[in-house]
Formats: C-alpha cells, structure tokens, sequence
C-alpha cells in the first residue's frame, strides 16, 4: 500500500533520513521505533508531504507521491495526527472534527463519519460544544485521531500518540489504538514507548539516527537481545 | 430648556449609535485580515475608496440600477483585495511584520495618486436626495438608517459564514495554526487568498453604505481610515467581537463630542480616548 | 538660480526630518506620529508670533518643550507596556491625528484648514530679521537646513557610539536579550524618541519659517507621517545616508515628472512613487541606498576573494 525506496531527507544542511525503505500492507499495523531525534517524526513528515523528499521514492497504492502537495494527500487517503496534536485550540471539539473532514468527498459523509467517532471515542461526544483547548491531554490526543478518521483515511499516521500523557493515559490510548487496528484500519504508528507499541504493531522497523537499523515482526525484535539492551535498557 | 437639551443629547446619542453601525462594518474586513493573515492592511479605506468610486461610476455614468452598481463595487473591490494578497502581500508573508504593514502603505500612495490622475480631486456623488426620519423633534437621516441596517446584516451574515461553512471554519482554524492545515488537506494559500478577497467584499460593502452619506474624493481613505484602524485596535486587533463593540464606543466619543463642542472637537477626544485606552488595556478594550 | 537653491534646500530639510525619523524607524519603533511632532514646531512659532508677537526663537523653545512632552507621554507608556509593531504604529498614528485635529478645530486661532502665514517681518528693504526668523536669501536658508541636516547626521553617529551596535540590535530585535546584557529598554528608547521628537520639531520649525506659510494637512497628520515613513524606506533606513537619499529620490521624481509633463499629471509622481515603494519593500527592503551599498561590499568581497585566489 505504502512503500518508501531509500528515501532522504534533510532540513537546510541537516540531514534527518538517510536511504529510509518502508512497507505498509493494507490492514496491517506497522510501527517506527527509534530513540528520540531519530528522525521518526521527519519520516512522517515525509510521507504526508510536510517535509520534501531530498531524494528516494514515495508510492501510494502504486502512485508516485512525490509530485503531490502536501494539502491533497489527505485526498489520496492518508491521514496524519501529528506530533503534539496541534488541535485548533478555540475551536470546539466538533468542528475540529469538521476541519478533519474539509475536503469535498468528505462533507457528504460528515454525520456518518461523526457517529463513527463519537462510537469510537463517547468522551468526545460529551464534550463536542466545548472549545478543545480546554480539554485534559488525553481527550485532546483522542480528539486528534478522531478528526484524522473523519475523512476515512485508508492509512492512519499516528506521531507519538503517548506523549505527555499520564500512566494511565497511555494505557488508554494504546487500548484505542488496538482497538481502531481491529477495526481494520491500516496504521504507521512512531512511538517512543517501544514495549507498549510493539504489543499493538504486528511489524516494525527500528530507526535510528536517520537510518533503519532493524526490521521484522514485533515480537522478534521485542526478543532481539540487541533491542532489548539498547533501546530498552533491559 | 434643559428637556431641549436632552432631546438633543438623544439625538446624539442615537446618532452615535448609527454612526457606531456603520463603524463597525467598515472595520469587520480589516478585523477579519487581521486576525487571520496576521497583516493589517494601511490601505483599507483607499479600497474602500476604489469602490465608491465604482459605485459612482456604475450608477451616474454609466445609469445602472443602484443596487447592481453597488453589487459590482462589491465585486470589484473584492478583486481588488484578492490581487492586493497574491501580488502585494505573498511575496512578504516571510518578512518582517512590520514590512507587511509598510508595503501595503505603498499602496495607499498608489491608489490614492491612481484615483486622482484617473478621477480628479473633485468632491463627487451619487445625487441621491434620501429623506430624513423625524421622530418628535429628533431626526436622523435615512442613509444612516440603512447603513445601520446593512451593517448589522453583514455583521451577522459574516459571522453565520464563519461559523456555520467548512470555509469559515477554516478560515479560523488557519488563524489558530497555519502550519497544521496541509494535513486537513486544506491549501494555506487558498485560504487566504479567499479571506482577502472576503476582506475586500467587506471593504466594497462599506464603500457602498459610505458613498450614500458622503462625497468621494481621492482622499477621502484618509479621513476614515484613521478611524477604521483605531477601532481595529481599540477592540484587540483580530477580535471580531471587540471591534464591534469598539465601534461603538468610538462612535458615541464623536457624536456626543460633537454635541458639546464641535465636531473635531468630537474626534479629538474620540482619538485621545483611544490613547489613553491603549496604555490601559494595550492588547485593546475587550481583550480576552 | 533659485529653483535649484529651493530644491536643495527642500531635500536637505526633508533630508533632516528623515533622518530623525530613522533614529527610531531603525530601531524598530516605527512611528506614524512624527507629523504631530512637525506640527506642533510648525504652529507654535506661527501662532506665538502671529498672536502674542513671540519671536520664533523664543517659540522653538515652547515649541521643543512641549514636544518633549508629548513624546514623554506617548512614549513611556508605550515602551513600560511593550506596545511594539503594529500597535506602536497606530498608536503613533492616533496622535499624529489628534494634533491635525486640534489645529483644524482651533480655527479661530489657527485658520483651520486653510493654513495661516506668519506676520512678515520683511519690509521694503530688510531683508534680514533675525528675531522674526525670517530670510529672503535662500543661501541664508541653504545654509541653515544644511547645518540642521549636518547635526542630523552628527546625532545619528552620536547615537551609534554612545550605544554600540550590539545594544542598538538588541533593543530593537529582543527586548529581553537588551536587557541581559544591561540595557534600560524603556529608558533608552525613551530617551531615542525625545530626541527624534525633538529634531522633527525643528524641522517642522524650519519648515514653517522658510515656506512661511502652515497647513494642518502638509505638517501634521497620518499624510506627513505616511510620507516621512515611506520616504525612508525608498532611501534605506539603516544606512546614516539613506533618509537623505530618500528624500532627494522623492523629491526629485516628483520635479522630474512635473518638468516632464508639466501640471497635466497631478499625481503620477506619487502614483508611480506607490508603485515602486510597494517593489522596494518586497524586493530591496534596504532601501535603494542600503542595497547599493550591499552590492557594492559584495563586489568588493568577490573582488578581495579574487585577488586571494
């Protein structure tokens, strides 16, 4: 469905993704490990357009994304909840989520889509008058992949969905994860938290300073003595 | 002789309040410019201008209907406001802010100098003689009526558009995080490109409620313009709300002003108001 | 020989009154209030002349006090609350507005709109009177506004060596960093305003004295103020010369087209003039005499680099 071909990237004369290649099947769960600054959100980045390839190829169900900007990928069915959630803080819940079902095809389909959110996440229903600045991290974090599933997307790309969140919140949010994995979306999740990802991801790769440095089913890396030393300090 | 009086300071009062309607429209566009390209545009009421002058041009020269002419001022004028963002302002977005003010300064110059070698300096307009109201011995005039009519029509009609489209609500959601909005697959550049030229329809609108008080000449963005960006700014530059009610309140300094004194006197502490607020409340009146 | 003569006279005035303005402009206070400044220089010596026969050397010292005021009452409370950019200009821009205002609605006193013209002082024969501040030579004037201009430009030295780059970019780009390394914000640009304020009044002054004659609408008021901003801007304000250059290039353009076309075009100066402010700001925001310069250094480092290779 998604695949990346030694993909680079750079930001002015910093390079953050050396010869990055990536699949995602459909109705798969994939997840991008790494420590912090590995370039996971630049890989994101990358693949919704916000950030140019310096070089590499991008495909989309067989499309070259390369020549797409960045506000029509949403259109070609990828949809990104970015790092910190960038929520419209003076907006309110609702149309917030309106504003993740902006494109044409998607007004249509608004009060259905709607359901489906509220069904996946009833919080947000009790809250949907209410500005979404004044919602706790974790109702924001929901409120942030609820309006990314507005338009449908046929790839969700989630950026560290735990961060900041309290103990319990994590648990929660991964548990939302799984759930909408089931539901049979397909999912790249980037995530710091390696153990909690790689129980929700069937696959990962591990990035590390820019460049994937393993890849293969979660529980085999989970079991990979060299993970197990250096990125969870077991 | 005192209930003489009174009546009088009503009818200013109420005068004010017309004059406060109409303020506020006026100030609405560059409000809206404001608070989400986050670029005041010093040239304004010369839009404003331009579309008096259509208005003028449509209706006495050319003899169309009064409500077309003014239908296609309001076009015109936004035109005007979409070239100004795409040719003027995009290439500065990057820069200085305070270049952003400049540039359009440039403008003003160009406009005003424009209309003088196009139209003349001659005082011009549209020959409508509109009756005036007379309620008791108070009266006020019918331009002002309507302008207070259309004003709070606009008003409101810009606020359902807002609130109530997929465009409005983008147009606020870009004032609150314009990096963000590639990913709701909404094109930044479209948007404001869009709000320009509803900024410039909201210009084109005021010109036609001015035009139908006020002769047109090439310089007369200079003597609303003034006004339209302190009201902006009484009200917290961006805050559609408080410039409403700012206009208002800056209506009512120069109508009940002009009643104890003349009626420079009445901008004089209407403007003199203004400083001492600023240094009061510095993010404007109604700042949240 | 007095066309050229009122020329220059005009550019080194205008000169100098930029180049007040650019005092503050550089520092990032870009004020759209020095026309009340010029207009209160302007009518205080009018009006103190004309009404109580107070020669204008005495009015320039009302004049400057009352200026200093006024650039005291604006100023402190601007710079204490941190009113900056957009605000700063149109609070600025307020009160240039309220002293056009005042003169217009002070008509019985001021003339209002139709401006007024000091008493002359110049009888059948005199042409000199220095108590009036009144000169028939336009030399007398050239060489007055070419000292004020000269002062100008001794101020603006002045005021990079007493501060130093360093404070200089400090206050006008982060507040807080000026502060760090020990600058009194608030203090120093108050202090850069009154002195602005102060050099603008005398211009207005100037002004007044040799066209003898003032106008609410040509020395105070967001048109003067606009035209002082923009004037700066054509020539570059971080550069000592620019304001003049500025000047000299409005100037300039204004006569050339009006020799050009004589009075057919009233406002295709200004019309073109627009046009090629609104070019300047978006492609050599330095003004034409700051990107000069910067050419020039750059030819000169490519030039150097040569000579290296």
């Amino acid at each position: 469905m998604l695949s990346l071909e030694r993909v680079s990237a750079r930001y002015g004369a910093f390079q953050a993704l050396f010869d990055v290649s990536l699949q995602v099947n459909a109705g798969e769960s994939v997840a991008v490990i790494g420590p912090n600054g590995a370039g996971k959100t630049t890989l994101l980045r990358v693949i919704s357009k916000l950030v140019e390839p310096h070089d590499g190829e991008l495909r989309f169900e067989s499309e070259d994304l390369n020549p797409v900007p960045a506000h029509e990928v949403l259109a070609r069915g990828i949809a990104h909840v970015p790092e910190n959630r960038r929520l419209f803080p003076r907006l309110t819940v609702e149309e917030n989520l309106r504003m993740g079902g902006f494109p044409r095809f998607c007004r249509p389909r608004f009060a259905e889509r709607l359901e489906v959110a509220y069904a996946l996440f009833p919080r947000l229903k009790e809250r949907r008058r209410q500005p979404a600045g004044t919602l706790s991290g974790g109702e924001q974090q929901m409120c942030a992949i609820a309006r990314a599933l507005m338009s449908d997307p046929k790839l969700l790309l989630l950026d560290e969905p735990s961060a900041g969140l309290s103990p319990v919140m994590v648990q929660a949010i991964f548990e939302l994860v799984r759930r909408i994995c089931a539901e049979g979306y397909t999912v790249l999740i980037v995530e710091q938290n390696i153990r909690q990802v790689l129980k929700v991801a069937s696959r990962a790769y591990l990035l590390d300073a820019g460049r994937i440095k393993a890849k293969g089913p979660s529980q085999e890396l989970l079991q990979s003595e060299e993970i197990r030393r250096t990125y969870l300090g077991l | 002789m005192t209930e003489l009086l009174d009546i009088y300071l009503l009818e200013a009062v109420l005068n004010g309040l017309l004059l406060g309607g109409l303020f506020a429209l006026l100030s609405l566009g560059l409000n809206l410019i404001f608070g989400v390209i986050d670029v005041v545009w010093i040239c304004y009421a010369e839009l404003m201008m331009c579309g008096m002058y259509a208005v003028y041009y449509l209706y006495v020269q050319f003899h169309w209907p009064l409500a077309l002419a003014m239908l296609a001022a309001i076009g015109i004028v936004a035109l005007l406001g979409f070239l100004l963002h795409q040719f003027v302002i995009r290439p500065v977005l990057a820069a200085e802010p305070i270049n952003q003010l400049l540039v359009t300064g440039g403008v003003l110059f160009f406009l005003q100098a424009a209309a003088t070698l196009a139209f003349g300096i001659d005082f011009r307009n549209l020959g409508l003689a509109l009756p005036a109201l007379r309620v008791g011995d108070m009266s006020f005039s019918a331009a002002r009526l309507i302008a207070f009519g259309v004003a709070l029509l606009g008003v409101l009609g810009l606020f359902l558009f807002l609130n109530r489209t997929y465009v409005g609500t983008a147009i606020r959601a870009i004032s609150q995080d314009r990096a963000v909005m590639p990913l709701m697959g909404v094109s930044g550049p479209r948007i404001f490109a869009i709000t320009s030229a509803l900024g410039g329809a909201l210009a084109g609108l005021g010109a036609c409620l001015l035009v139908l008080q006020y002769d047109v000449h090439p310089a007369i963005g200079l003597s609303f313009g003034p006004i339209v960006f302190l009201i902006c700014v009484l009200g917290g530059l961006g805050n559609l709300l408080g410039g409403f009610a700012a206009a208002f309140v800056f209506a009512q300094f120069i109508s009940i002003g002009g009643y104890f004194f003349a009626i420079e006197w009445g901008y004089v502490i209407a403007f003199a108001f203004f400083i001492a607020a600023m240094f009061w409340r510095p993010r404007g009146l109604f700042s949240r | 020989m007095n066309y050229p003569l009122h020329l220059a006279i005009l550019v080194l005035l205008w000169g100098y009154i930029y180049t007040s303005w650019s005092l503050m402009g550089r520092l990032g206070m870009v004020s759209f209030g020095h026309g009340a400044f010029m207009g209160i220089g302007a009518y205080a010596v009018v009006m103190l002349w004309n009404h109580f026969g107070l020669s204008p050397w005495i009015g320039a010292l009302v004049a400057l006090a009352a200026t200093a005021v006024v650039a005291v009452l604006i100023g402190y409370p601007c710079f204490r609350f941190r009113i900056v950019g957009h605000y700063f200009a149109l609070v600025t821009l307020a009160l240039s507005e309220v002293v056009r205002l005042l003169i217009t609605a002070l008509r019985d006193q001021t003339g209002g709109s139709l401006g007024a013209t000091p008493k002359g002082a110049l009888t059948e024969g005199t042409t000199v009177a220095i108590g009036a501040m009144q000169f028939e030579s336009k030399l007398v004037w050239l060489g007055i506004v070419a000292a004020a201009w000269l002062a100008g430009l001794w101020v603006w030295r002045a005021v990079d060596r007493s501060m130093g780059r360093l404070a200089l970019q400090a206050i006008s780009e982060e507040e807080e960093a000026a502060a760090s390394i020990g600058i009194h914000v608030t203090k120093a640009k108050l202090r850069i305003t009154i002195v602005s304020a102060l050099m603008t009044c005398v211009g207005g002054i100037l002004y007044a004295q040799y066209q003898l004659y003032v106008n609410p609408d040509t020395v105070s008021g967001i048109a003067i103020s606009l035209q002082m901003v923009f004037g700066v801007i054509a020539g570059g304000m971080f550069v000592m010369l620019g304001p003049t250059v500025g000047a000299a290039f409005t100037l300039l353009l204004a006569e050339g087209l009006r020799l050009a076309f004589g009075n057919r075009y009233p406002a295709l100066d200004i019309t073109i003039y627009g046009a090629m402010l609104v070019l300047f700001i978006i492609h050599m925001p330095n003004g034409i005499l700051g990107a000069a310069l910067e050419r020039f250094r750059r030819r000169r480092e490519r030039s150097l680099l040569k000579a290296a290779a």
